[in-house]
């Protein structure tokens, strides 16, 4: 995950009230929210901490500091009946394989479902976290191998996805479509449709990323050196 | 009422070929001194059910002691591939692996349903994904609103084993930090086994524990550093370099197998 990236996810936590972060990568974007923008945001990890507030990126999504710093820790089950299931988490943070022109994700397998070339981890929480949340943040790598045009296994729908962001830019969805609406600095039009498995539109007044400021790019540095 | 057994007594007397057997933990307290008491008792075609199978899951099935896994994130978390339930998946080694999988939610909620002893849980899920025509699930109307859910069936496995941080002399068990699913998997189950950190004569209220009284459990046994390389909460800390380790240790076959017999079942 490139700083730029990191840091243009950040930025969409301004005025979150909540946010949900899957395994991975997410955990540093929304930990620098909490740092440089939004105070007051709570983070909310799967294994049931609602509130956490780590000084370090955990490893897993169930580390210990999460549960030591968290306002309240609960079940899996009344994690996703009470808190996810009814939109109480307004923004979903969320990983995947591949993705679609309509934001639907695969985590499950690359190739056939009863003969898979490559088995991955498979749904975990992605797909009643995508429904519940009312705001669906996508963070991936812009590569053919990840943006597809045909999904090999449905996990996860796509209809809560608001943005997805790439190391090369976002995509937002214009007439039910991820269409291309903003770039980071340096990067052309033609090299994302290049690392894009569907015929990306783009936007014609797109919008060029402000790059990360020196209090952005210190406070991630610092934050990932701990 | 949970009778105090040594580990070896308790699954030895709990745990038999081809059992759906649970050990659940998420992240936290993950049960690896009884599952690795299961390889070493050599118990085989289980049908193993945890939410997110994890290392230890990897080990049980790289040794070829699973039938079956039910399941619903297979990964090593924050590290990438689970190599050796890949394999099974992938290429049938060292056996073919049956699968049925879940979203985290409907795993939840079948343990929920099989906590209550109700055959199914109904919920919000599944709908437009490929997953609704890969595994157990079924559309279902609500009778009052007419609001279309799915059902899924409850989860009984026939044993399930949890780790705890303490029990008292009586059986009665307290755990503290992220509680998972353990409570609900222990009363799904048609036998459980909890092992704990230690016992003690008297547990000490902490608040936000769960509390899981002896007279639901069948058996609890002391297992010092039972959920190493997970953790326990106040007790000891996850072991995070092990989880990069396993990744390499268990890409190659013979490595995996040597590691195993060097590591876990010394001793059987």
């Amino acid at each position: 995950m490139s700083e730029v990236q990191t840091v243009v996810a950040a930025r969409r936590l301004r005025e979150a009230r909540s946010v949900f972060i899957g395994v991975g990568r997410p955990s540093t974007a929304a930990i620098l929210a909490r740092m440089v923008h939004n105070p007051d945001l709570v983070l909310v990890y799967e294994s049931g901490t609602i509130g956490a507030k780590p000084h370090r990126v955990p490893l897993s999504i169930g580390d210990g500091e999460l549960a030591e710093t968290a306002d309240l820790v609960v079940s899996v089950p009344e994690m996703f009946n009470y808190w996810i299931g009814t939109g109480r988490i307004q923004v979903a943070f969320l990983g995947a394989a591949q993705i679609d022109r309509h934001g639907n994700l695969n985590s499950t397998v690359i190739g056939e479902y009863a003969h898979p070339r490559t088995r991955l981890p498979g749904a975990g929480g992605a797909p009643e976290i995508a429904t519940g949340c009312p705001e669906v943040v996508v963070i991936a790598p812009h590569s053919r191998r990840t943006f597809v045009e045909k999904l090999d296994f449905l996990t996860t729908t796509g209809e809560h996805t608001t943005h997805v962001i790439t190391d090369l830019g976002v995509l937002e969805p214009r007439e039910a479509e991820l269409t291309l609406t903003q770039v980071h600095e340096g990067v052309s039009v033609d090299q994302v449709r290049e690392a894009t498995g569907w015929e990306l539109r783009a936007i014609d007044e797109l919008s060029v990323t402000e790059p990360p400021t020196a209090e952005e790019l210190s406070a991630l540095r610092e934050l990932v050196s701990r | 009422m949970a009778e105090i057994l040594q580990l070896s007594g308790a699954v030895a007397g709990l745990v038999h070929d081809g059992d759906s057997v649970a050990l659940e933990g998420f992240t936290h307290l993950i049960p690896f001194a009884a599952g690795h008491e299961v390889l070493r008792q050599g118990r085989v075609d289980l049908e193993l059910i945890r939410m997110t199978p994890d290392i230890l899951y990897d080990q049980i099935i790289g040794m070829g002691a699973a039938r079956k896994l039910v399941f619903s994130y297979g990964g090593n978390p924050g590290v990438g591939s689970l190599h050796r339930f890949r394999d099974a998946v992938e290429h049938a080694w060292p056996r073919p692996i049956e699968l049925e999988e879940h979203s985290h939610a409907g795993m939840a909620n079948r343990y929920a349903a099989g906590a209550s002893h109700l055959p199914c849980a109904v919920m919000r899920g599944y709908t437009g994904t490929d997953l609704m025509h890969h595994t157990r699930v079924r559309p279902i109307t609500c009778p009052f609103t007419g609001e279309e859910l799915v059902a899924v069936p409850a989860l009984r496995p026939d044993v399930s084993i949890v780790h705890a941080q303490e029990a008292d002399r009586r059986g009665n068990v307290q755990l503290w930090g992220i509680p998972g699913v353990q409570k609900e998997a222990v009363l799904a189950a048609a036998r459980s086994l909890v092992t704990v950190e230690r016992i003690v004569d008297k547990l000490e209220p902490r608040p936000g524990a769960t509390i899981i009284p002896g007279w639901v459990i069948d058996a609890v046994a002391e297992a010092p550093g039972g959920s190493r390389p997970s953790y326990s909460l106040g007790v000891t800390e996850r072991d995070n370099d092990f989880y990069r380790v396993w990744d390499r240790v268990s890409r190659d076959r013979d490595e995996f197998t040597a590691w195993m017999h060097e590591h876990v079942m010394v001793g059987s």
